[in-house]
């Protein structure tokens, strides 16, 4: 058997419906006596609801229905929805009801729907809604919500504490009592939202004859969504069949679920219609669960050389206004913060607060790019502090290539120990630098400033923890006519699953690419699934494809010797077809097809002896442990000094993802998700004043990183395999964003050194760095 | 404003060829007319505010966003869609470059990018890497990190 | 995000529109459509009826009048870019429409439409009110002119009534030999400027002769900066020169809001003011 598939950058077979304006995306699909709905949402950040008077919409022509949480009906005003992730660690697990209560504690929040013939007359209605909220005083910003005087953010509340997450492990006291050095550095991280290009949508379809309700979504998990529709409504599981059609990206908030589908499913039963909900962009901004705001304050102990003893620190997470998502996103902050970093202590307490905005739940790598950015973070203050060059401290701290497995001594939220598996953190380094010009650079960057021309280099290096299982589900049959059908649970936003398992189904099997058909993502038709988030699903349905292929092909193999009277060693498949080896001295073959003809009850005569019906296999394996992707990236900028404006000039990224199953798809990952940390690091910035009004919600103020504004990208491989798993793969959907803000922030500085600037918080903008300029001038002035 | 007024025109208009003739309500704009009354879904909806492209048609050869015209000023025009690119299923250079540039991802974006270059090529032509950047600067795409549709048209321009 | 219900018009005459806007309560005029249709897609404007102007073929086009150009309400910025006479005649404009949103906007958008939003920030009030236009503005006791001085009223608020339409635009250009200059500060390309500067120079044998310089997105209105026009004059075309000028520039009010400070703009003018004088000089002295 060639490697025909495996490693190479074989073009996706998705793509032409796409070309062509074929895709088929929740808003695309219709049914005969459909209805729209609008959601009236929440104006007001906090405020008692005193009424709703919903009469006047009632009465417009194509109107079918207004819904309070009172007319959903019982039991419904009585029944919150339950979070995803239930932890120990939440001490106050607040989560709403599908549509308020008594109570709004976020704007964007869902009052009420109205749903309609068309979505225009379900808009025209909304505004004739009355509702008499009494305004209470909001909180906004997260460092303040555990303040004596914070008022709270829902009613009767005694504190705004979520729950708390730790990280710990090693001597911190030993290690600040012996340490040469210590440094203090407080850093403000805000990541932006989803803002997937198609937003959240769903169609609820209920079918009275079948009592099923077909539910249409944009979500990432559909099997997640399903058992929580399940078991909040109480019902059989069959009863609820949710289908992903194409998804105009995803990025982390359309894992999870929001009140808008529930709402969905009772109304389209009740009504016994079809209805359409559309999330339009506005709403987008205030419904869709976003990343917020986190407010670091860390404390580092090193040696003279910059060797790192101990970190230590609190950070407070905005949770927004309820707990949809346990603490996934403080979990996911904290325990990777060791980084690709040998350190000996850490001890970091995250307080989880609520505020009154928008939920939050991971964007794009989670809390891992804020766990990079911290332990970035402390990297630079460790150089600046020593003066050492930051590459140098870097080195010095790296986990070593003969370390691995590495056990950090830190837990992973499972509670299992933190292993590294593998990587070569030093070597990806250099890559980077070497290509980045790094060398040569101090040269280049004075000779520029001679001419006033302010250009920096900065370095982010980190680690992600992908695949976490347990296990991604995969069904491979060869069918009859000879094509071969892949079946996975994971959704696609647009990673490509579909080429990728092809690949690795085709190869194994032993048949063309072309002759795979591919279903995903259908909870009616694939035997069970998980969810796509985390850079998950290569390291987990990648394995399982793998095997089931196998499955499939070793079933083939004995069932063609059988049938071919010759031994099992002398066949191979190749395009589909089992066929002797020249070395066997025959010329015999039978196609995959007619095998599994043979296979197919009562069609053929008996099934032969010893087989199962069908020629497919089901598997569910996965990766062994965690793999852990590694990269390490180096910015250039060139900073502006009299307007702020920063000019990203280039951007090089040395990226270990193990074994690349089609590096151009990789490359495509990592990219994109590059240019998502651009966006935090310098762009993305959802604005709220101070009763917690949301200030941003176009695309005119709050600003997505776009082509001309983008650096050349070079990304360059390593591929140390995972021993995790036989393909040696890792995931590699999260690495590019991962570690890309300390990059740019750290090459901002860079430049800016002769000024003494800092600028630690991010997003960074020109008008900030104008400000951290002139403070560093009156700083140099007065002293 | 009066619930009952329910203003309609009639409108004639050519979109990829083929000649329609359709009553219209006035309010809707022109990619929801294609999307809803034409049934061609192909171009899409990413804001309705005139930021992310993601509507981007021809009329009359030009590159508008659709979401930012009413379906009524097309009375007359000659729209061109995502739809009405390939030649059957002989895609064009664009659409090719797209695939083999790996300049889609989750394809959502793609046609109001692919619309805004097809445009932009066939008045520039031989337009190098920073006039395709800025070709398609008024085109959001959240997953691709825009290097490979840079890519792709620069490839085409250069034809 | 679906535009509330509303009548549509479309007239084809300038007459039939004043005739029509005296008729009517709680009218829009549709121009180019790239700032009131998200606004009505928002809802954030529901007029009862919307008059379409795209089809009144007199209100677009580029027509010399002796040495004055004038230019239809309705003339798209496309249009604009690609005209010969502009890019001749006032070339300083032809800079600033190349910064004005993105090409396929401006297939759409039109020059009267941006006059009469008025955004702070806009590139073309900024280039009439450098250009020293006449606005054509007709109403039903017949037209009037008004210089582009006169216009802005306050925050995006033209002078011009309910019953009134611009019909035009009239600049007459700079003799042909001076210097020009426009740059603005966006976060990213095409978006709306933080502030925006444009200037032409005329400089004879080294000495500044005449100045204009005009000053977008700082304040609420864009303005002219004629404290530093006229001191200008008389000088010699050096750095230390447009440095004063941009000292002008930053003293000027400024306004500020839930993103930019008044100080970030006032720096911003400040730099410009000087960058584009510079580039103006050299333009002018053909260097
Ligand atoms: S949908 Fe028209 S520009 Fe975004
Ligand atoms: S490919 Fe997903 S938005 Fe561009």
């Amino acid at each position: 058997m060639g490697m025909r598939y495996f490693g190479t950058s074989v073009q996706r077979q998705e793509d032409k419906k796409f070309l062509m304006g074929q895709g088929r995306y929740v808003d695309d699909i219709e049914f005969v006596g459909m209805l729209h709905g609008a959601f009236l949402r929440a104006e007001i950040a906090h405020a008692k609801i005193n009424g709703i008077d919903a009469s006047a919409a009632r009465e417009i022509p194509g109107v079918h229905a207004v819904y309070t949480l009172d007319d959903l009906g019982d039991p419904y005003p009585d029944k919150p929805m339950t979070t995803a992730y239930a932890s120990p660690l939440l001490k106050q697990t607040i989560c709403q009801h599908l549509l308020a209560k008594d109570e709004v504690c976020f704007v964007g929040q869902t009052v009420a729907l109205v749903v309609a013939e068309s979505r225009h007359i379900a808009e025209d209605a909304l505004s004739r809604i009355v509702v008499d909220y009494e305004p209470l005083p909001a909180v906004a910003d997260c460092r303040d919500a555990l303040d004596d005087d914070a008022p709270p953010t829902h009613l009767g509340l005694e504190s705004n504490l979520v729950g708390n997450f730790y990280g710990k492990f090693g001597d911190i006291d030993a290690a600040f009592a012996e340490a040469a050095h210590t440094f203090k550095v407080d850093f403000h991280e805000h990541r932006g939202g989803c803002h997937a290009m198609e937003c959240r949508n769903i169609i609820t379809n209920y079918d009275p004859g079948k009592d099923e309700t077909t539910v249409y979504l944009t979500t990432q998990s559909p099997f997640l969504i399903r058992r929580l529709m399940a078991r909040y409504f109480e019902e059989d599981e069959s009863k609820i069949r949710v289908i992903c059609p194409d998804v105009g990206g995803g990025f982390g908030p359309k894992n999870g679920p929001y009140a808008e589908e529930f709402v969905l499913a009772i109304v389209s039963k009740q009504l016994q219609r079809p209805v359409k909900w559309i999330e339009d962009r506005r709403e987008h901004f205030v419904a869709t669960n976003t990343q917020g705001d986190q407010m670091w304050h860390m404390e580092i102990a090193c040696e003279d050389d910059g060797k790192i003893l101990g970190a230590r620190g609190r950070v407070i997470h905005d949770m927004g206004a309820f707990v949809p998502y346990g603490l996934l996103l403080p979990a996911t902050s904290v325990f990777p913060l060791p980084g690709p970093y040998a350190l000996p202590a850490l001890d970091v307490t995250l307080d989880a607060v609520f505020t009154n905005k928008t939920c939050t739940s991971p964007v794009r790598g989670a809390g891992r790019p804020n766990a990079a950015y911290a332990m970035e973070r402390l990297i630079e203050t460790v150089a600046r502090g020593l003066k050492l060059d930051p590459a140098d401290v870097r080195r010095r701290n790296f986990v070593r290539k003969d370390q691995f497995p590495y056990t950090t001594g830190g837990t992973l939220p499972s509670g299992d120990p933190a292993v590294y598996d593998s990587g070569d953190f030093h070597s990806l380094l250099d890559m980077a630098l070497y290509k980045a010009g790094y060398p040569g650079f101090k040269k280049r960057q004075a000779a520029a400033r001679q001419e006033g021309r302010y250009l920096g280099m900065g370095i982010s290096s980190c680690i992600e923890d992908t695949g976490f299982g347990p296990y991604e589900g995969v069904k491979v049959k060869v069918q009859p006519s000879g094509k071969v059908l892949l079946q996975t649970g994971a959704a696609s936003q647009g990673q490509g699953h579909q080429t990728v398992y092809s690949q690795i189904v085709a190869e194994e099997l032993g048949v063309n690419i072309e002759s795979i058909v591919y279903q995903s993502a259908d909870t009616g038709t694939v035997p069970h699934g998980v969810a796509t988030a985390g850079s998950r699903v290569t390291a987990n349905a990648g394995p399982a494809s793998q095997a089931a292929a196998r499955l499939v092909r070793k079933k083939a193999l004995k069932l063609a010797a059988e049938v071919l009277e010759i031994d099992e060693d002398d066949l191979d498949i190749e395009d589909g077809v089992v066929r002797a080896i020249p070395e066997s001295g025959r010329n015999v073959n039978i196609s995959l097809g007619d095998l599994s003809f043979k296979l197919t009850p009562l069609m053929n005569g008996k099934v032969p002896e010893g087989y199962e019906p069908e020629l497919e296999a089901t598997s569910f394996t996965s990766s062994t442990g965690v793999p852990h992707a590694s990269g390490s990236s180096v910015a250039e900028v060139e900073v502006d000094v009299e307007t702020g404006e920063v000019k990203l000039v280039n951007y090089v990224i040395a990226h270990d993802c193990g074994n690349m199953i089609n590096p151009m798809l990789v490359d495509g990952q990592i990219v994109g998700g590059v240019v998502h940390g651009i966006g935090n690091a310098l762009f993305e910035r959802m604005v709220y004043d101070e009763n917690a009004q949301p200030m941003s919600m176009n695309y005119g103020e709050f600003l997505l990183p776009i082509a001309t504004e983008m650096p050349p990208i070079q990304v360059l491989h390593q591929e140390t395999p995972s021993p995790h798993n036989e393909l040696g793969v890792k995931g590699a959907g999260e690495g590019g964003t991962i570690p890309a803000a300390n990059a740019i922030i750290a090459a901002i500085e860079n430049a800016l050194e002769p000024f003494g600037v800092v600028v630690n918080d991010h997003p960074v903008d020109p008008q900030r760095i104008c400000e951290l300029l002139d403070a560093a001038q009156d700083s140099a002035s007065a002293a | 404003m009066s619930e009952q007024n329910n203003d309609e025109r009639e409108i004639t208009l050519t979109v990829n060829g083929k000649t329609y003739r359709e009553t219209v309500e006035t309010r809707i704009h022109l990619a929801d007319f294609l999307r809803l009354q034409l049934k061609l879904t192909g171009t899409h909806l990413g804001c309705e505010h005139g930021v992310c492209g993601a509507c981007t048609i021809l009329v009359d050869g030009e590159a508008v966003r659709s979401c930012l015209m009413l379906a009524v000023q097309a009375n007359g025009s000659d729209v061109t869609t995502i739809e009405g690119l390939a030649d059957g299923e002989e895609l064009t250079p664009i659409q090719k470059a797209f695939s083999e540039h790996h300049a889609l991802q989750c394809g959502f974006c793609t046609s109001g990018m692919i619309m805004s270059l097809t445009a932009y090529i066939a008045e520039n032509p031989g337009a190098d890497e920073e006039a395709i950047r800025e070709a398609i600067s008024g085109n959001i795409c959240r997953c691709t990190g825009y290097q490979s549709i840079v890519a792709a048209g620069v490839a085409v321009a250069a034809k | 995000m679906k535009p509330g219900r509303f009548t549509y018009h479309d007239p084809t005459t300038i007459d039939e529109l004043i005739g029509l806007l005296g008729s009517l309560d709680d009218a829009k005029l549709l121009a180019g459509g790239q700032s009131l249709m998200p606004m009505l897609n928002m809802r954030f404007s529901q007029p009862d009826h919307v008059v379409d102007l795209n089809g009144i073929d007199e209100l677009a086009g580029i027509t010399t009048n002796g040495s004055a150009l004038k230019i239809g309400a309705m003339t798209r910025q496309a249009a604009l870019l690609k005209s010969n006479e502009i890019a001749d005649q006032i070339p300083v404009m032809q800079a600033a429409l190349q910064c004005v949103g993105h090409f396929q906007t401006r297939y759409r958008g039109t020059i009267g439409g941006s006059l009469c939003h008025l955004d702070p920030s806009a590139e073309l009030p900024l280039i009439a009110l450098l250009c020293d236009a006449e606005l054509q503005v007709a109403g039903p006791d017949g037209d009037r002119s008004i210089a582009m001085g006169e216009w802005p009223l306050a925050y995006m608020m033209p002078s011009i009534s309910e019953s009134e339409i611009l019909k035009s635009i009239n600049i007459n250009p700079w003799p042909q030999r001076h210097g020009f200059a426009f740059e603005e500060i966006a976060r990213r390309r095409g978006d709306f400027a933080i502030v925006g500067v444009g200037c032409q120079l005329a400089i004879d044998n080294g000495v500044i002769s005449k100045a204009v310089i005009a000053i977008g997105g700082a304040n609420q209105v864009p303005y002219r900066l004629t404290e530093a026009e006229e001191a200008l004059v008389g000088q010699p075309a050096t750095d230390d020169v447009f440095a004063a000028a941009g000292e002008v520039a930053r003293k000027q009010d400024a306004m500020s809001d839930a993103y930019i400070t008044a100080a970030y703009r006032q720096r911003l003018a400040n730099v410009l003011t000087k960058r584009t004088l510079a580039t103006a000089a050299q333009r002018a002295t053909g260097e």
